[in-house]
């Protein structure tokens, strides 16, 4: 680990990372860019990402804290924080891969094989290597742990055979990060998970890009028919899949271990709701001044704040003694269920424009809104549906027991 | 989508603590569990007074309702902030006592009181004497403002008259400061409790049975001049009420809310139907971690309402939001704790019914969580 910086070289590091991104920052390309990873839809948009992730991580602000001997640039972690603030500060495009930094790569780094981490960790960070995630499956979505595309080991190779769905990314991908079953034996249904790093490219690999709920496109249907790859694609051994799955889960929650840097989604800004109530009308009058609107707008300005100061009590052991984890472990539920339910609000304020749809040279922000909460759901049901999440607060949280 | 807080955060107040507000915290978890088991609760409820004399005692002698008076006056000279805990594990054990009532008194006295009413007055608050405030009147209205009690010039004092309601304690209190309306302008006023006969005082039959609270005849009772409190900053006294009897609110309500939860999850932790043990049904596992959510919610606004309690700007708001989240936690999980114990939370035996309670008590004394969110409209936006 490299050593602690003194304020002095943050400072300095600051300065040259501002006047960078204030620099090479891209203004408005003239078409819409993706708010999350999980949205990209056009040749455009992602040929746009690539190049500015690239862009970032040759100027050394992405990955500045991975190992030098795989890529990174082998500095304290203190300064990619420095060099994601400036990222947010100008406002830059997201890093489109995030399933490969944010997740694949610290998972690498964390258990890989020296090969593994001289093979990957580069090509992700230059977004050269496009990484995504195989783990929900057609019949298997809340049930992870009951995958069921097989993987059967023949000589050098195993041979896949199965369906992966909801996969961001899954067409432009060279890499993924796959959950297959090796064998139906073992005492539950968890022992017989392996986990693959699997090269998409292989023949029987197909996939088929599925439309979303707002019309774009963004993820895919995986088909694998005598699909094979080389048995050195394991990672680990068989039957680890289910504890590497879990550990990948835990950076997709936001336990924030050694991530690359940047950020894979576009915040929503609290303030930018109120404003665009402050310019709603009604009856000729601001939306704000309707006692209705009003209240629920306060309501939602309590939740967030709640949030808010949830993150930084989690933080504080003597505010958190009864239940240590319980913080933790229901943020995820507690805020995209808050996010998805006041970009629903944010419609109601614009009357009839709230008709309108992106794209419309009358919609408001161009659609932004109705994006916004139609895309809130891939949040609400990726990555644990809030059902789940209720189930995993309830058990591990509270002790009641598990449903049969 | 991500969403981002910061922006909101910076017209906001955050969180922390002091050493003595955790030292508070875990001397008033121990003392409040060990005081207030629920058969002494529930015992308490049938006796007139209503609360335990000997526990009261203790509780002075802890220090506890000088927490927030300066030395000066006897006080241990900490703040609002440090009280909030001791009232947080109070509402967790059903512990009701004259605690908040002289609390708040203080707090009007050190806002609208001279070095003589101070000087009188404090030292015998922090010392147990029971002082307790006189501010609601028959027309509900929960605006401190708004008075129609009257104080007219008689002699060489004051002729008071009118109705008042809801005052805490008031058949023990050594000290009752009322809100009194004088030519128009709306002041505080000392009565002592030995110019107020016992007829002019009803006990009132509330919906939280674990308090006493009585209807105070004014009419009849005069004061001395010297007995009204600064005009010039009776509005200020005024809003220190409000503000710090939701906090304390906030405090007592987040504290029985985890009780509600508690006890709720206990039940279905151990009831049985269809062969199965009822928590595993997400019908009921769902909404009551719902409940808790909100409750961790409210909790952190709690603890916030306390940090910034005093803060210009930001301490309103913490507390309001505090106040209102409390309410919207307690009610949701009260109501919840009386529906999943079936026919038995239908009965009086059963503690949810004690925590609804509770929780309908509350919202009906210095706002509900509705009002708050008014008052914040005005605030924020």
């Amino acid at each position: 680990m490299a050593t602690r910086p003194t304020a002095a070289e943050l400072a300095d590091y600051e300065a040259q990372a501002d006047a960078w991104f204030r620099e090479n920052t891209p203004k408005d390309p003239g078409f819409m860019l993706p708010l999350t990873f999980m949205e990209v839809s056009t040749d455009q948009q992602f040929e746009f990402l690539c190049n500015w992730q690239r862009k970032v991580y040759e100027a050394g602000y992405l990955g500045a804290s991975w190992p030098v001997e795989y890529g990174g640039g082998g500095l304290h972690p203190d300064f990619q924080r420095i060099a994601t603030k400036v990222m947010k500060k100008y406002d830059g495009p997201i890093m489109l891969n995030a399933i490969g930094i944010g997740w694949a790569g610290p998972l690498i780094l964390d258990i890989g094989s020296e090969e593994e981490k001289k093979k990957y960790i580069k090509g992700m960070l230059s977004a050269e290597d496009i990484w995504c995630q195989g783990f929900s499956e057609p019949e298997n979505g809340s049930d992870l742990g009951n995958a069921q595309l097989k993987a059967v080991r023949d000589g050098d190779e195993y041979v896949l055979n199965g369906s992966k769905i909801w996969t961001s990314l899954g067409d432009r991908a060279k890499y993924m990060i796959l959950l297959a079953r090796t064998s139906n034996e073992g005492p539950n249904k968890y022992a017989g998970l392996s986990f693959f790093l699997a090269p998409m490219h292989a023949p029987g690999i197909e996939t088929r890009r599925i439309k979303k709920l707002t019309g774009e496109y963004g993820f895919v249907q995986c088909f694998f028919t005598d699909a094979r790859i080389p048995a050195t694609c394991l990672m680990g051994n068989e039957g680890d899949g289910w504890q590497i799955a879990m550990k990948t889960l835990e950076y997709e929650r936001g336990a924030k271990v050694n991530l690359a840097g940047g950020y894979f989604l576009k915040e929503l800004d609290a303030m930018g709701v109120v404003e665009l109530a402050r310019q709603s009308q009604r009856g000729g009058k601001a939306l704000l001044d309707d006692p209705v609107m009003k209240d629920r707008m306060v309501d939602f300005m309590i939740d967030i704040q709640a949030l808010n100061l949830n993150n930084q009590r989690r933080r504080m052991g003597p505010l958190v003694q009864d239940r240590p984890m319980g913080l933790a472990l229901m943020n995820k539920l507690a805020r995209t269920e808050m996010i998805r339910e006041l970009t629903e609000f944010s419609l109601a304020f614009q009357g009839t424009r709230g008709g309108y749809y992106v794209d419309d040279p009358c919609a408001v922000d161009n659609g932004y809104w109705h994006r916004s909460y139609l895309n809130s759901f891939s949040a609400t049901i990726g990555g644990g549906t809030s059902e789940i999440q209720r189930n995993i607060v309830a058990e591990h949280v509270l002790g009641l027991p598990k449903g049969r | 989508m991500a969403f981002s807080e910061e922006n909101l955060a910076n017209h906001l107040g955050g969180l922390g603590y002091s050493e003595e507000q955790i030292e508070l915290m875990d001397v008033a978890t121990s003392f409040c569990r060990d005081k207030s088991p629920i058969d002494k609760v529930r015992k308490l409820m049938a006796d007139e007074r209503g609360y335990d004399p000997q526990v009261w005692q203790e509780i002075a002698e802890l220090g506890w309702l000088g927490i927030a008076i300066p030395e000066a006056h006897g006080g241990v000279g900490l703040s609002m902030a440090e009280v909030a805990p001791i009232a947080e594990q109070m509402g967790r054990r059903l512990l009701t006592t004259p605690f908040a009532s002289c609390t708040v008194a203080a707090q009007a006295l050190l806002a609208a009181g001279d070095e003589v009413q101070c000087g009188e007055w404090l030292p015998r608050i922090v010392a147990g004497e029971i002082a307790t405030l006189a501010l609601y009147e028959p027309h509900g209205d929960w605006t401190l403002a708004h008075v129609e009690a009257a104080a007219k010039a008689s002699g060489e004092g004051y002729a008071l008259s009118g109705t008042k309601q809801f005052v805490a304690y008031a058949k023990d209190a050594a000290l009752v400061i009322a809100t009194v309306n004088v030519d128009g302008a709306v002041r505080l006023a000392l009565i002592e409790r030995s110019a107020i006969a016992d007829s002019a005082l009803r006990r009132e039959i509330i919906v939280d049975e674990t308090r006493r609270t009585y209807e105070l005849t004014l009419d009849g009772i005069t004061i001395p001049a010297a007995a009204l409190l600064d005009a010039g900053r009776s509005a200020n006294a005024l809003n220190q009420i409000e503000l710090a009897s939701a906090l304390l609110q906030a405090a007592e309500m987040c504290g029985g809310t985890q009780s509600a939860i508690d006890y709720t999850i206990e039940y279905l932790k151990t009831r049985k139907q269809f062969g199965k043990l009822i928590g595993e049904y997400q019908a009921l596992k769902h909404p009551i971690t719902n409940a808790y959510v909100a409750y961790e919610k409210a909790r952190s606004h709690m603890l916030s309402a306390a940090h910034n309690f005093g803060q210009q700007g930001v301490g309103e708001i913490a507390v309001r939001m505090a106040k209102a989240s409390a309410d919207k936690a307690y009610s949701f999980a009260a109501d919840r704790a009386v529906q999943f114990h079936g026919g038995f939370g239908f009965t009086h035996d059963c503690d949810a019914g004690l925590y609804r309670r509770s929780a309908i008590w509350h919202a009906s004394q210095f706002g509900d969580a509705a009002w708050h969110r008014a008052k914040l409209a005005d605030l924020l936006f």
